[in-house]
């Protein structure tokens, strides 16, 4: 079946009609990683948004659940090249189709994505609508398309409820440390019967548990699932609440510490939130922020942010250390920005920036223990170079060391 | 951190002669780095003997010497140079062995000089197997067990207890040397003794066997800052057990998940981290198919065939940053020159698919076992860029110059199911062919996995592209009278979607006309009318997310949306110059012509031209994104070709640079309307077409031996009787002497006859009298009018021995001036005649004063880079200039033969008989060797003393000897035998030889023939007390095994083996000579 994509600016591209079959309309935007497609279309922040993934071949190891980010696919639809359709890896649990089929995801796969890209790049992000009916004309949804925003989608994306994530009490539950994973044929063999006990563990980078002992509070705007992980791979006792949780009552548990999530749209929706995070800026508990989070401090303590172009998303970034001047290969997923010409010298400091475009990359809370990044140190997908920020983040709440410290 | 101010003069060390397992992609690495050193404002000192590069131009260096690459060379040059650095990481194993040694000996300290880059100590953590393996336990990568051994013993002993199949792989050998699986104990035993011995550092590490897990590679960049970034990561198609030069290889790696690719790239990074590398570094991973489980399988911490290949799959400059590391730059600091928005610190992320398909030389030996094993085989290797992996690999396929163009091109049919399983069964070149029949005869892809361990989703893109060829196959049916279809039928029985999708997985147009029976013609109409044409993308490094500076495009064809990046291009304004690469370095077709290619391209580019290159050489220079002014990597067939000038419509092509690959295209080129620079077609054509070339001979009375053209074995029989044997046989339109055979006999005539046409000729076979004399060789540039000759070769070995093979000498030392006059006149006559507009070579035969033509390429040579550089004359460039309409007298030549140097420049083939198991090694008409070094002196003994030992032919060692002669040399060889007994060697020889040569009073011991008891010659050669063998094979084909088993058993040992008694006679006079490597006279090339 043919399906086609209508941008903003009346470009319509004609391609292969992948997933469910709906309509669509949603923010375009394109992501770089090569690898790593489930862990993107089921991170939360993409919700609103329908991805373009520039690398050519999506699907060739199939879906396995245990690499989604979240319960669901977030994304509105999905645009490729080509859609393997046959996947091959050993913990596959099904293909990309049966995967998009099943959370009812549309897709469009065939178009040239990087002629797609190319427009992005020159026109910045813009909205599209992904359609299998040949009758529909750019100006019949040119109206549609320009009313579309991703709106307030924090909500949605939340949890509804606030539970816990109990840390590891062993290292060895984390699974084997990379590297030490041996091949054993018998669990093999049990795991492709369905016994699901005997599946192999995805492979951990955590050494110690620094984190034992400490509780945590994640504040859900969208969070990945790694993030938690992260923190409990480590030892920490993570509380999650829900996006609307207000500051006395996630205070009122007494964490040793508070992370902000990342999560999906413009943060300036986010009011409510960001007078709560205020209070949380206040309470003088160890803070650390990743993207939206990162962006919602910022305004809650008089900064500005602003809608980039197209935004960074991919896992090749780089970002420079500024306390230590080492740079890191990022994963990133972010359309705003924190403005670097807006920040307060003595409320915060920059403390990463980005080496291609210098734009923010993360901030140091002056006189407070609260620290945020603009990128994904719990990548998933995309390199772990920066998981040692996770370690920081412990060593505030034991109150070892203070934020800027560096750690290397 | 800025750059380091200390360093202002730095010495470079190059690889040496082109060898398998270290090739073009040197060359290609040193010259970037060394452009990279200079626009730093350093001074390079350059030191490399292979003259046929780049890397050795007094453009790309300051101070050059093309001298052997042995220690005591390189310690004179420091002496001499005074670098304050050496940067050994770019001359592949050979350099980096260099540098280590100069290290060890303490030699640097003492003379103050620095090794930039990656620092000794950390370059002996990963090349010493137990240091590297302890390293990696200590910071918790494993290693497959393994344990380093220094004799058989212990390696039995422990592979006896860890289980077979094990793995075995000497220390410090170039391309896994000596290296390969045992399956059992006397296997073990065997490979062991022949990797000891091999061993620079006499070790081998005995290893758990990991074959058929995943062989995934990261190429990996870090400063002294310990920032870290991987450039690409790859997965060979092959699973481990076949050495990643062989293997096909696809970037990005295709069936890992983000876990398993970021698990590994972590591993990547720890392990460089913890060695603490400057630069840049290949670490290869095995990964077991169905878990986590990984082993380290080596790391390299220099530039790499992989590192080019990266480089090039990506557009990142590895060399070239590696060069600015080594200089003190962090990542941060670097720009990238491709976007140049985004920095080196930028990891490069693809949207495409790379295919990288080895070329291996079993075309060349046809004796060779073609079985892949971790011993690398390949001479060079193509790469292919499109969006998806089944176009790649039909681009890479049809890029090989082998005869092959699709998954047909082999033909297993005539096997039965069970043989063809067992086929499958063998790892060789034609695997993937085997699993293209097996696809077709509905064997399931599972079976197939489980004998061949290649990942499932390989097998499922070979099988869309087996399907497709059903398709076509059926639709071949359909087209009921042959060729006769017409475009009506055409379009009644194709239709777009298969046409479109045919092409979207690369299918050329020759083989779906083969396919579906309609001609190429009606093909093309057909396209035309379903508008379905390739559009060209940009390599950038960054997946469109930044716009790209550089021209750097491959096709695809994605229907009718599809965006053409290369027609959004900037018109220059400019004359467009189209500059035809040479394809794969394989024998007989090596790096000189690159060399070629990117001089004319740098040339024209001087000239005002706007520059374009094809290729499809991954390894090369020409092959960089910064040398043409835009860079197609692309396959170089005519379909190919002919989608870029429908793009670019180019005023003109030049041909004559990229060898016979190039050649082949002028045809295709005229009919798309593409003016060829220089040389006409037609006279190109004159000098292959036996009757037209005579013709001219005739007009110009320029004297040849006498024969005919044929076309079957009968003519050629006939033809032979007619002259007498012995004759030269040979197909016309081939360049490196392929399937030239001297035959003595009719049987002889029918057996190559048959050898040449196991591939359909569509051209006729030549058949000469062989004249016995010695061979010369001339290149020379001709604007129509004048010619300049820089210089007669001499060829040290009479004809009949490949020139390519042969050892050349510049100036001619043994022929009179008269043979000299004769030679530049005739050259003079020819180039005339044949309108020649540009470069010409012909070779001689002087019997006597009687000077003969062997034959006329009005095109590059092999030579070119050789004499361009020991003359100092520029012939590339002066060929493009007056292929550009320039005048040679305008350009400050005087017409004809070149004043002789002062120098004697001697080139000396190299080759890498001992990485092909049961490749025939005697010397004949089809050329052999892979490289070539150069001795150059003011004395000839000196000059060829020097170029011995560049080919690392370094004697006395044991002073012992075996010859072993055919008949009819035994009476030259008395007097040969004497100077080498006079240099105090022991001879030994076979029964008849040493009667010969007792009875002429040289002393000789008779060993016995390999049918006769112990101890026979060939435990003689395994005793490794021997220096050399002189054994020359019976004329024509060797049939005897025992020369054969004799001259193999020597190669696989490491003893010198030389086949005839010229190039034997040549190296007693090198020996002869009071030179030593310490008091060598260096000269410096850019000063000539």
């Amino acid at each position: 079946m043919k399906a086609f994509l209508i941008l903003e600016d009346g470009t319509v591209f004609e391609g292969k009609h992948i997933g469910a079959d709906k309509d669509v309309v949603s923010e375009i935007v394109f992501n770089t990683s090569m690898a790593g497609y489930t862990e993107v279309f089921t991170d939360p922040s993409y919700a609103g948004q329908a991805v373009c993934m520039t690398y050519p071949l999506i699907g060739n190891y199939g879906v396995c659940v245990e690499d989604m980010e979240s319960e669901r696919i977030w994304v509105d639809a999905v645009i490729v090249r080509e859609l393997s359709h046959i996947p091959s890896n050993f913990r596959c649990d099904m293909s990309i189709q049966e995967f998009l089929e099943k959370y009812e995801i549309p897709g469009i796969e065939g178009i040239d994505t990087r002629a797609l890209v190319r427009i992005l790049r020159e026109k910045g992000t813009m909205n599209g609508y992904i359609t299998t009916n040949e009758n529909i004309k750019y100006e019949d949804i040119k109206a549609k398309l320009e009313a579309y925003t991703t709106g307030d989608v924090v909500s949605k994306v939340s949890c509804k409820e606030k539970y816990l994530v109990k840390g590891v009490s062993d290292l060895s539950e984390n699974g084997p440390l990379s590297g030490s994973a041996v091949f054993n044929k018998e669990d093999y063999e049990a795991s492709r019967k369905g016994d699901s006990s005997k599946k192999e563990k995805k492979p951990a980078i955590v050494k110690k548990l620094n984190g034992k002992g400490f509780k945590v509070a994640l504040l859900d705007f969208g969070a990945k699932r790694n993030i938690a992980d992260s923190l409990a791979a480590r030892g920490c006792d993570v509380t999650v609440y829900p996006s609307n949780t207000s500051a006395e009552e996630i205070l009122k548990d007494n964490p040793d510490g508070i992370m902000l999530s990342n999560g999906p749209g413009d943060p300036k929706e986010c009011k409510d939130i960001i007078v709560e995070i205020k209070k949380l800026y206040d309470s003088n508990k160890p803070i650390f922020a990743i993207c939206l989070g990162h962006q919602l401090m910022a305004l809650a303590t008089g900064a500005d942010t602003y809608k980039m172009k197209y935004g960074h998303r991919g896992g090749n970034h780089p970002v420079k250390d500024l306390a230590t001047g080492r740079v890191y290969i990022s994963s990133q997923n972010h359309g705003y920005v924190v403005d670097m010409d807006k920040i307060d010298k003595n409320v915060a400091e920059p403390a990463f920036i980005n080496v291609n475009d210098g734009t923010n990359e993360g901030l140091a809370y002056v006189g407070k223990n609260i620290f945020t990044v603009q990128f994904h140190p719990e990548a998933c997908p995309g390199p772990q170079d920066s998981s040692y920020l996770f370690d920081r983040f412990i060593n505030m709440c034991a109150k070892r060391e203070p934020c800027m410290k560096s750690d290397t | 951190m800025p750059k380091n101010l200390d360093v202002k003069k730095v010495l470079v060390i190059g690889s040496g002669p082109i060898v398998i397992g270290q090739a073009a992609e040197f060359d290609y690495a040193g010259t970037q780095a060394c452009r990279s050193l200079k626009e730093e404002g350093i001074e390079v000192v350059l030191v490399n003997s292979n003259p046929a590069t780049i890397m050795t131009d007094k453009d790309i260096a300051d101070e050059v010497y093309i001298e052997p690459l042995t220690v005591k060379v390189l310690e004179q040059i420091i002496e001499k140079e005074k670098p304050d650095s050496i940067l050994p990481t770019l001359g592949g194993q050979a350099g980096l062995n260099l540098g280590m040694e100069l290290d060890e000996s303490g030699f640097l300290k003492s003379h103050g000089v620095k090794l930039l880059g990656t620092t000794a100590e950390t370059i002996r953590k990963a090349e010493d197997r137990q240091e590297f393996k302890d390293t990696m336990e200590k910071i918790g990568e494993p290693c497959a067990a393994s344990l380093v051994v220094h004799n058989v013993e212990d390696g039995v002993a422990f592979a006896n207890k860890i289980g077979y199949p094990v793995v075995l792989r000497p220390a410090f050998t170039l391309g896994g040397s000596g290296g390969g699986i045992a399956y059992n104990q006397a296997e073990c035993e065997e490979i062991l003794e022949n990797g000891l011995r091999l061993s620079r550092a006499n070790e081998v590490l005995v290893e758990r066997c990991i074959s058929g897990w995943k062989e995934i590679e990261y190429e990996v960049m870090r400063d002294s800052a310990g920032n870290c970034i991987t450039v690409c990561n790859m997965e060979n198609i092959d699973p481990v057990g076949v050495h990643t030069g062989d293997s096909i290889v696809v970037a990005p790696s295709q069936t890992l998940s983000d876990k398993e690719y970021q698990m590994l790239r972590s591993a990547a990074l720890n392990i460089i981290d913890e060695l603490q590398i400057t630069g840049g570094c290949n670490v290869q991973f095995a990964l077991h198919p169905t878990s986590f489980e990984y082993c380290v399988i080596e790391v390299n911490p220099r530039v790499s065939r992989s590192s080019a290949l990266a480089s090039k799959a990506t557009g990142y400059p590895i060399a070239k940053v590696a060069a600015k590391i080594a200089l003190g730059y962090t990542l941060d600091e670097i720009k990238n020159a491709i976007t140049g928005k985004t920095y080196a610190s930028f990891e490069p992320t693809l949207d495409y698919c790379v295919v990288k398909f080895p070329r291996l030389p079993f075309d060349k030996f046809i004796t060779a076992k073609r079985t892949l094993t971790t011993q690398m085989k390949a001479t060079g290797e193509v790469m292919s860029i499109c969006t998806n992996f089944e176009g790649a690999m039909m681009k890479a396929i049809r890029s090989l110059e082998q005869h092959v163009d699709c998954l047909t091109s082999y033909d297993f049919s005539e096997l039965d199911d069970e043989d063809l399983l067992e086929r499958l069964k063998i790892v060789d070149d034609q695997r993937i062919w085997v699993i293209a029949e097996a696809l077709r005869r509905g064997i399931s892809h599972d079976q197939i996995h489980d004998i061949t361990m290649i990942d499932h989703w390989f097998i499922d893109k070979l099988h869309t592209l087996v399907k497709m060829e059903l398709k076509l196959l059926r639709i071949g049916e359909k087209n009921s009278e042959g060729k006769a279809g017409t475009l009506e039928d055409a379009k009644k029985i194709i239709s777009y979607e298969t046409l479109l999708e045919a092409k979207r997985l690369e299918y050329p147009d020759a083989v779906i006309s083969r396919l579906t029976r309609f001609t190429q013609d009606v093909l093309k109409e057909l396209r035309d009318e379903y508008n379905i044409h390739a559009t060209f993308k940009i390599v950038d490094t960054c997946a469109a997310e930044f716009e790209a500076a550089t021209p750097y495009y491959y096709s695809v064809y994605n229907g009718k949306d599809s965006e053409d990046e290369a027609a959004l291009s900037a018109n220059s304004g400019k004359k467009k110059i189209l500059v035809l690469g040479s394809g794969p370095i394989r024998i007989g077709q090596g790096i000189e012509f690159d060399y070629c290619s990117v001089h004319a391209t740098w040339a024209f580019k001087k000239a005002g031209f706007e520059t374009i290159i094809i290729n499809n050489n991954p390894e090369t220079v020409s092959t960089d994104f910064d040398i043409a002014d835009k860079l197609y990597f692309e396959p170089l067939t005519p379909e190919d070709v002919e989608n870029i000038v429908r793009l670019e419509k180019p005023d003109g092509a030049v041909v004559q640079f990229g060898g016979q690959t190039a050649i082949k295209l002028t045809q295709d080129l005229m009919k798309m309307g593409v003016k060829i620079y220089g040389t006409d077609a037609k006279d190109v054509d004159a000098a292959e077409d036996r009757e037209i070339f005579d013709q001219i001979l005739e007009e110009t009375q320029i004297k040849r031996a006498q024969g005919a053209t044929v076309y079957t074995a009968e003519e050629a029989k006939e033809v032979a009787n007619r002259l007498g044997y012995p004759v030269l046989v040979r197909p016309s339109y081939v360049l490196g002497g392929q399937g030239m055979q001297i035959a003595l006999s009719d049987a002889e005539i029918e057996e190559f006859m048959n050898i040449i046409n196991r591939y359909a000729q569509d051209h006729p076979i030549l058949v000469d009298k062989y004249l016995q004399g010695i061979e010369t060789e001339v290149d020379a540039v001709c604007d129509g009018e004048d010619i300049v000759i820089p210089g007669i070769m001499e060829h040290i070995e009479r004809s009949g021995i490949h020139s390519g093979d042969s050892i050349s000498v510049y100036p001619a030392q043994s022929l009179s001036d008269k043979v000299k006059e004769t030679i530049a006149e005739y050259t003079r006559r020819l180039a005339k005649a044949l309108h020649v507009i540009g470069l010409i070579n012909v070779q001689f035969i002087a019997v006597g004063d009687e000077v003969y033509i062997i034959e006329a390429n009005p095109r590059s040579s092999r030579t070119v880079p050789y004499i361009s550089k020991v003359t100092g004359i520029p012939i590339v460039d002066l060929a493009a200039e007056v292929m550009m309409g320039k005048k040679l007298k305008d350009l400050g030549y005087k017409p004809g033969l070149q004043p002789e140097a002062g120098y004697v420049a001697i080139k000396m083939p190299v080759f890498s008989f001992e990485k092909i198991r049961g490749a025939e090694i005697s010397l004949g008409p089809e050329m052999k060797s892979t490289g070539e070094c150069l001795g150059i002196s003011k004395n000839f003994n000196e000059a060829l003393y020097k170029a011995f030992v560049g080919a690392g032919v370094k004697l006395p060692k044991y002073k012992q000897m075996i010859i072993t002669v055919k008949d009819s040399d035994k009476g030259e060889i008395i007097d040969i035998a004497r100077r080498y007994e006079k240099l105090g060697y022991i001879i030994y020889a076979t029964r008849s030889t040493a009667d010969t040569l007792n009875e002429n009073g040289v002393k000789a011991r008779k060993i016995n023939r390999i049918s006769q008891e112990s101890p026979t010659v060939i435990d003689l050669i395994l005793g490794h007390k021997i220096d050399l063998v002189i054994d020359t094979p019976t004329q024509g084909r060797d049939k005897s095994r025992d020369g054969f088993l004799i001259r193999r058993t020597a190669i696989e040992t490491g003893v010198n083996v030389i086949t005839a008694l010229d190039t034997a006679r040549a190296l007693v006079t090198s020996l002869e000579t009071e030179e030593t490597e310490e008091g060598l006279e260096l000269v410096d090339i850019a000063k000539l």
